[in-house]
């Protein structure tokens, strides 16, 4: 069934986009990042234009992390606290991120930007986590069970100012770190046109040692916030976000993602994150390709701003 | 002498240009609704006359044209090992849609000074209007351009697509693409002779959303905060609804 799209002005298949939201869907509930870094680049790929398919991936990303953590929230599994000092660094980041994009935008390099974005984003968590997780599965292997881990390790983290206690994540840490790491993800979010979860999540594992059962709550209910101010200033400065793809995006994301958050708890933590990684670093790869491999035209043709 | 002359010249000059076309087109509006797919529009028509028709070939070229947008044509080019957009030229307006459909071979029915002139094939319609260089080559650029939306189907030359019968009826289906864009779509006619135009006619097709297009294009233009506050509702809503569905589906 082909379906006009009043905003993007191109006509595409409803059950394509059906399929592509379930597909993300899926992927998001099982490993809990929003899908934005796979949706964005699925949607330039079918032929929706640029600016429409990062403002609408926003607008997708704030359902798939309401069902999401309305599931964790059930579990217990959302840092309010966490989350609240994050946001507030977040929509400060967000703000440079979209003053920096329009900068690029004025120098015409806003593509490249975009893409360099992806490939040294995504290919060094994706790098990070593969190589962390694949060291922790062949250990659990090699010794027949979980590896004992301390609760605790003290770092130069530790040692800074402002600390607050962190009661959902068992935590006693300074607020700088998590405050910079929410301005980077909001930062990253303006630019990428992603929520930023699959920063987030490997950033409070490893950065801020927060106890896995509250990372992925915490990580959704940050990128609520983050891609819901996002839309907003999408929908106002550039009249990009097409409601009637978002629907449809959101249709089949909402029952993939519940899907996808069944099948996330039979699966072990370790092969889950190797799983996050190895699809992390194919969208990297796929993006760098692009880059490198001499393209068939040269030339591209792109609706001119009016003077 | 000179007064018989003269009269003779008012009688048959125009005689001989007596040729005028009275058409037809099988719509002239355009909605598109949610569930458009690319529309049909045939035009049709006749030549009319005063006086039995010359010896030479008679020739019938139908243009559309959709509305024209400015363009940012880029060049990639490798910068450090990667492809870059380095080089760049605006086109201040351009067509969204250009279709030619024509009796016989182009280059066979139409003069290069004629079409110079009408502007009629879509090199020429470009070329018209102002080209703002920004790099050497701006005429690679321009065929970079036709290259690409020729591939796009938005650029169309359609070659012995007039049917014309009996040097009078002519009739041509233009298929509008899926991925129309708004506006006023201008459609020329023309009856060439010899390579120049001796009769032309300018008909308009309008192309509008309808319905729930209009109503979703005119909100995210003229309340662009509602508009962005009711697609965050909409998103928060149908993700609790699936939540909530799948939890009753469990229990």
């Amino acid at each position: 069934m082909q379906l006009y799209l009043p905003i993007a002005e191109v006509s595409v298949n409803a059950f394509l986009i059906l399929g592509l939201g379930g597909i993300v869907g899926f992927l998001s509930g099982m490993f809990g990042v929003g899908g934005g870094f796979l949706i964005t680049p699925l949607l330039f790929f079918i032929g929706v234009p640029p600016a429409v398919a990062v403002a609408t991936g926003a607008n997708q990303v704030v359902a798939s992390s309401v069902s999401g953590v309305l599931a964790q929230l059930r579990r217990k599994g959302v840092d309010f606290q966490m989350g609240t000092v994050m946001l507030l660094a977040g929509f400060v980041g967000s703000a440079i991120g979209v003053w920096v994009f329009a900068w690029m935008t004025r120098l015409g390099q806003v593509d490249l930007f975009v893409q360099l974005s992806y490939v040294f984003f995504l290919g060094l968590i994706g790098a990070m986590m593969f190589q962390e997780s694949l060291r922790s599965l062949l250990r659990s292997r090699k010794a027949g069970g979980a590896p004992i881990r301390r609760a605790h390790v003290h770092s130069w983290v530790h040692g800074l100012p402002f600390k607050m206690k962190f009661r959902a994540s068992g935590l006693y840490i300074s607020v700088i770190p998590p405050a910079l790491i929410g301005a980077a993800v909001g930062f990253l979010a303006a630019i990428m046109g992603v929520g930023g979860g699959f920063i987030l999540v490997p950033a409070m594992i490893y950065l801020l040692g927060m106890p896995t059962k509250v990372v992925i709550g915490t990580s959704l209910f940050q990128i609520i916030f983050v891609s819901a101010f996002t839309t907003i200033m999408h929908a106002v400065s550039s009249q990009t976000v097409d409601m009637m793809l978002a629907m449809l995006l959101i249709l089949g994301g909402v029952v993939g993602a519940q899907i996808g958050t069944r099948v996330g708890v039979r699966l072990k933590a370790e092969q889950l994150r190797i799983l996050l990684s190895l699809l992390v670093l194919t969208v990297s790869i796929r993006i760098a390709a692009d880059l490198l491999v001499t393209p068939a035209e040269l030339y591209s043709v792109a609706p001119g701003a009016l003077p | 002498m000179i007064r018989a002359l003269a009269l003779f010249l008012a009688l048959a000059l125009p005689a001989a240009a007596q040729e005028t076309i009275v058409a037809g087109m099988s719509q002239n509006r355009v909605s598109i609704t949610a569930d458009f797919d690319g529309s049909e529009i045939i035009v049709y028509g006749a030549v009319r006359r005063d006086a039995p028709p010359p010896e030479s070939r008679l020739d019938v070229i139908v243009t559309i044209e959709g509305p024209a947008t400015p363009l940012m044509v880029r060049r990639k080019d490798r910068v450090w090992g990667i492809w870059v957009n380095n080089a760049s030229v605006a086109v201040d307006s351009a067509p969204s849609f250009y279709a030619v459909a024509t009796t016989g071979q182009l280059h066979d029915i139409l003069s290069a000074t004629e079409n110079l002139r009408q502007g009629i094939t879509i090199d020429r319609v470009i070329r018209a209007v102002g080209i703002t260089t920004e790099a050497d080559a701006s005429e690679a650029f321009v065929e970079a351009m036709l290259r690409v939306r020729t591939g796009e189907g938005r650029y169309r030359l359609m070659e012995n697509r007039v049917q014309l019968t009996e040097q009078t009826l002519f009739r041509t289906d233009v298929v509008l693409p899926a991925n129309l864009t708004e506006g006023i779509y201008k459609v020329r006619l023309f009856l060439l002779r010899e390579g120049k135009v001796v009769a032309s006619q300018e008909r308009q097709i309008g192309v509008r959303k309808a319905g729930l297009e209009r109503l979703i294009y005119n909100m995210a233009r003229e309340q662009p905060l509602l508009y962005g506050l009711v697609s965050l509702v909409l998103a928060a809503l149908s993700g609790w609804a699936a939540s909530a569905a799948f939890r009753l589906f469990r229990a």
